[in-house]
């Protein structure tokens, strides 16, 4: 843990728009609203904003902390220091004030025991939230809802955020219900006014309306992929509970009556399907995508683990399926409500035997919505399983991302032949490589042509789909699956550039997924220490090129992820082996989100052993 | 050429039966799997629509090897061990006009498959599942299976300790809505229990016990040819008629059978043989089974029948035209919609 009360704030000036608040409360007391009308608001008022949920494995009882950073810079990933704690629980009250450095702010509701030995570096806001529900007349099943509401409007009060901003957010939460609205506004509205008359402004923290942020947008990573998958016309979802991955689904399954309805018969075209466990569910999706419906499953790594034998068997008869893995801490049930990205090498070569594959990984919420819709063209353009890598971090948590964009491009069904199509063929093969790219031209069950059918079998097989133990044919089938996947390399996002503003930069930073903004702010922070560096975010595998000539243009690459073994690292040092001393793994592990003050003293510390740099 | 004779019986829709089969099989001579492909090709055949309108679907095993050796023309997967229910689920929404046939065998079913044999019966896949059931492992070279009879003695393995699995039972208490057994030594019956099959709308379940030549065929061993010859005993006379015209063509005495009209306007016929027996009574049907895996006997034919409630598809309010011919302009959101998602998540 750190020694957050080393930690001292610059100057005297107030600090306005730079504040990391953590709300700490007991799970299944209702505080998810509250917190979400808080950041929402902050967010409102122009200010990016991003919203993390750390929560236990556990339904009701157990601490949980929502962190709020807000941040004018733009830097939303995680910090590893409080600046304001709000206390609504016993259990851990003492525990929580040793995030907040010296003239951090504690509101804490008053009914809880202080310390023995406060610290006296803190300064405190009582809320009397059990009073102030006393003179209110809410419903006894509404109480711990609204208690959560007055430290919303205490809070607010204290930091300067305008109670009709609060009123305006807390009407659009509750559009569809204006009495409940109205009473959590009242709520809100008694906090503001306690606050106001009782309570005098101590601490430097201030909140101050900017130009709003009207490109963006706040939501999750499993919304956005649940979307962008309606997006991308896929037509089948099976699935099985699992945490944290069941919210993309749930997203789908919210909005698919809405969104999926065919224009033509007013009938729905997509299926979502809860099956009885993720052998099933992986099956049932590789049954369909076979059929020729775009096919999709979402899961976490026990399920991965699961479906492997099936992925082997989609990947060697051609099936397209989209497979989400929005990955948790592992091995075994490991931490499952705390993120890693320690499934990519898994990935990677999932299956026995000769194996390897298309993997996507988003690293923003809009990225999320974007490979949704895109995984299911490659996956029917290539014939294969594609993987999208997400994490909890990026799935569940809140983040400000750029507004959703509409697909640029068409559907693609890749080579999908019917009846007409398949007589224009002299000798058709389902895997027959007739285009010379390794990627067959396949036909679905329903064709009513007498040649259209085929034997789809795991086992060895010909380019008429026949049984075969011919060694020269299966090298021949495993070298044309492995060329179609070389062919993808360039259809696959590709790898995305922030460079330093310095001419000669030595140093290169290589992430993936989540950490993105916490590599950003790594980069800000190293750049005003006087160290600049470039930074790439890898957002597919295989490699592209690119990732080769920015490995090639710097003298040291430091591979940031939150896994033991660095295995993106491995991975690169493996396909770029010429420049693998180049590479320098640095890896986090824990379960919770990488933070830049993590990344940057792991890079210092790097470069005063290779005794080429300090600070 | 008109005047040539036609040497070939055609079906409804023009074809021959030589235009249903597959390829020449590899299983062991005398196979019981090898009676079960015959009728499923007669039984298609005789329904009279072209083996497009079919896709055969199978795990691993003897058994599920069995779909490559008739239909060529219907489109095949021979899937996973024990998935080949998962696969079903998700092909069923691919093109509700194709009638799904699935084949498994007793490990495929009753050990690996067993947590999806009954998840594909409780979602009511429209299908037909032939379990070919032999009661030992035939590709691995005979250990026992879990419908392998408690005491059953193989080479390699010993004593069976631990009673078997009924699938009609397993099959029954899921809700299945017809459940059969058939012996792959009756041919006569087995095609017409096919033919019923896929008739039914939803899932229908046909345990066909099919002996295995190399491993499992001594005299005394519950799926051996000779246990099976002896000891069949047929519930009734079963028929299946496409049309009531054929029905009425047979011309059965009056009152000596029994007619039930299913979902799809097709009918079944029941003669009496022996005992009265009611398919369409689920208590008898439990009492049936109980009593014939107590005594060893061995009863064959419609073990239950009942008129099915909505498949897993019906349950989707999905367009007529198949799913996976809807053009892709009919599947993408509008550029509208998704403003107004943007405008929601502000």
């Amino acid at each position: 843990m750190i020694e957050a009360s080393k930690i001292s704030y610059e100057g005297d000036e107030p600090i306005v728009n730079e504040f990391c608040i953590t709300i700490c409360t007991v799970n299944g007391s209702g505080s998810a609203t509250a917190n979400n009308i808080l950041y929402r608001t902050l967010f409102h008022l122009g200010i990016p904003t991003s919203g993390k949920n750390i929560f236990p494995s556990n339904i009701k009882g157990l601490p949980t902390w929502f962190v709020i950073r807000a941040s004018e810079k733009g830097h939303t990933g995680r910090q590893l220091h409080d600046d304001i704690v709000v206390a609504m629980n016993q259990a851990t009250f003492e525990k929580d004030m040793e995030y907040l450095p010296k003239g951090g702010v504690v509101f804490y509701a008053d009914h809880l025991k202080m310390p023995d030995t406060p610290r006296e570096d803190l300064i405190y806001y009582p809320m009397p939230i059990k009073d102030l529900m006393k003179n209110a007349e809410v419903p006894r099943k509404l109480q711990a809802f609204m208690e959560n509401m007055l430290f919303v409007g205490i809070v607010s009060q204290v930091l300067g955020i305008p109670l009709e901003a609060l009123n305006s957010t807390i009407y659009s939460h509750f559009s569809s219900k204006p009495t409940v609205a109205e009473s959590n506004f009242s709520m809100v509205k008694n906090g503001f006014v306690y606050a106001a008359e009782n309570l005098v402004k101590k601490d430097r923290f201030f909140v101050k309306r900017l130009p709003p942020l009207t490109d963006y947008i706040l939501t999750d990573g499993n919304n956005a992929g649940g979307l962008g998958s309606l997006f991308g016309g896929v037509q089948f979802c099976s699935w099985y509970p699992i945490t944290p991955a069941t919210s993309l689904v749930e997203a789908m399954i919210d909005q698919v009556d809405l969104l999926r309805i065919d224009p033509v018969t007013g009938k729905k075209t997509c299926v979502i399907l809860q099956v009885e466990d993720e052998l099933a569910a992986i099956g049932a999706a590789v049954g369909a995508g076979w059929g020729g419906l775009r096919s999709m499953t979402a899961t976490s790594g026990p399920g991965i683990s699961l479906m492997t034998e099936n992925i082997g068997l989609a990947y060697f008869t051609e099936t397209p399926v989209v497979v989400w893995n929005v990955q948790r801490v592992g091995p075994s049930t490991g931490l499952p409500t705390r993120t890693a990205q320690g499934d990519l090498s898994m990935h990677y070569y999932l299956g026995h035997g000769d194996t390897s594959h298309i993997i996507l990984i988003p690293g923003t919420v809009t990225e999320c919505f974007e490979f949704g819709w895109r995984s299911l063209d490659l996956a029917e353009r290539f014939q294969t399983p594609i993987f999208v890598l997400s994490d909890l971090d990026l799935g569940m948590n809140q983040w400000i991302t750029k507004k959703f964009v509409y697909p640029d491009q068409p559907i693609d069904r890749g080579r999908i032949i019917w009846e007409e199509e398949l007589e224009e063929f002299k000798d058709w093969g389902r895997y027959k490589d007739i285009e010379g790219d390794g990627i067959p031209y396949r036909t679905v069950m329903g064709n009513q042509s007498p040649k259209a059918a085929y034997f789809t079998r795991g086992t060895g097989h010909n380019e008429y789909g026949r049984y075969s133990e011919d060694p020269e044919n299966w090298s021949r089938m495993l070298l044309r699956i492995e060329k179609k996947l070389q062919v993808a390399v360039p259809l696959l996002p590709a790898p995305v550039f922030r460079r330093s503003k310095s001419e000669e930069v030595e140093i290169g930073i290589i992430g993936m997924g989540s950490t993105e903004d916490a590599l950003r702010e790594t980069q800000d922070i190293l750049a005003e220490m006087g160290i600049p560096v470039d930074y790439m975010r890898i957002r597919a595998l295989p490699t592209n090129p690119a990732v080769r000539e920015f490995i090639a243009s710097h003298s040291r690459n430091y591979v940031l992820e939150l896994n033991r073994d660095g295995q993106l690292c491995e991975i690169l040092k493996l396909e770029i082996s010429e420049y693998s001393q180049k590479l320098i793994s640095l890896s986090d592990i824990g379960g919770m989100p990488m933070t830049a003050k993590w990344a940057v003293e792991s890079i210092i510390n790097m470069e005063r052993k290779e005794g080429k740099r300090g600070n | 050429m008109e005047t040539e004779a036609r040497t070939v019986d055609l079906n409804l829709c023009g074809l021959a039966l030589g235009d249903y089969k597959g390829a020449p099989s590899t299983l062991c001579p005398g196979c019981g799997h090898n009676a079960i492909s015959a009728q499923v090709q007669n039984a298609v055949w005789e329904l009279g629509l072209p083996p497009e309108r079919y896709v055969k679907i199978s795990g691993i095993g003897c058994s599920s090897k069995s779909p490559n050796y008739f239909l060529n023309r219907s489109f095949g997967f021979n899937g996973l061990h024990g998935r080949m229910p998962t696969l079903a689920t998700g092909a069923c929404f691919a093109d509700a006009s194709i009638h799904i046939l699935g084949f498994s065998g007793d490990g495929d079913t009753a050990s690996i498959g067993m947590g999806h044999f009954k998840h594909v019966i409780r979602r009511n896949v429209p299908m037909t599942y032939i379990i070919e059931n032999n009661g030992c492992y035939g590709l691995t070279k005979g250990q026992f299976s879990a419908t392998s009879d408690l005491g059953l003695v193989l080479k390699h393995q010993g004593v069976n300790m631990l009673p078997p699995l009924d699938m009609c039972m397993e099959a029954l208490i899921s809700g299945a809505t017809f459940v059969a057994r058939a012996y792959s030594g009756d041919a006569k019956q087995l095609k017409e229990l096919i033919k019923a099959a896929i008739s039914q709308r939803g899932i229908a379940i046909i345990d066909v016990i099919s002996p295995c030549v190399t491993f499992n065929n001594k005299d005394d061993a519950l799926q051996s040819y000779t246990w099976g010859r002896d000891n069949e005993a047929p519930l009734h006379d079963f028929k299946h008629f496409s049309n009531k015209e054929d029905l009425d063509a047979a011309d059965f005495e009056p009152g000596t059978y029994r007619e039930i009209k299913m979902q799809d306007g097709t009918y079944m016929v029941l003669k009496k043989i022996e005992k009265d027996y009611d398919p369409t009574d689920r208590s008898a049907a439990l009492d049936l089974l109980t009593e014939s895996y107590k005594n060893k006997y061995f009863a064959t034919g419609l073990i239950y029948f009942s008129e099915a409630t909505a498949t897993i598809q019906e349950l989707y309010d999905l367009p007529e035209e198949p799913l996976n011919r809807i053009s892709s302009d009919r599947l993408r959101p509008t550029k509208n919609m998704l403003t107004e998602i943007n405008r929601s998540l502000y």
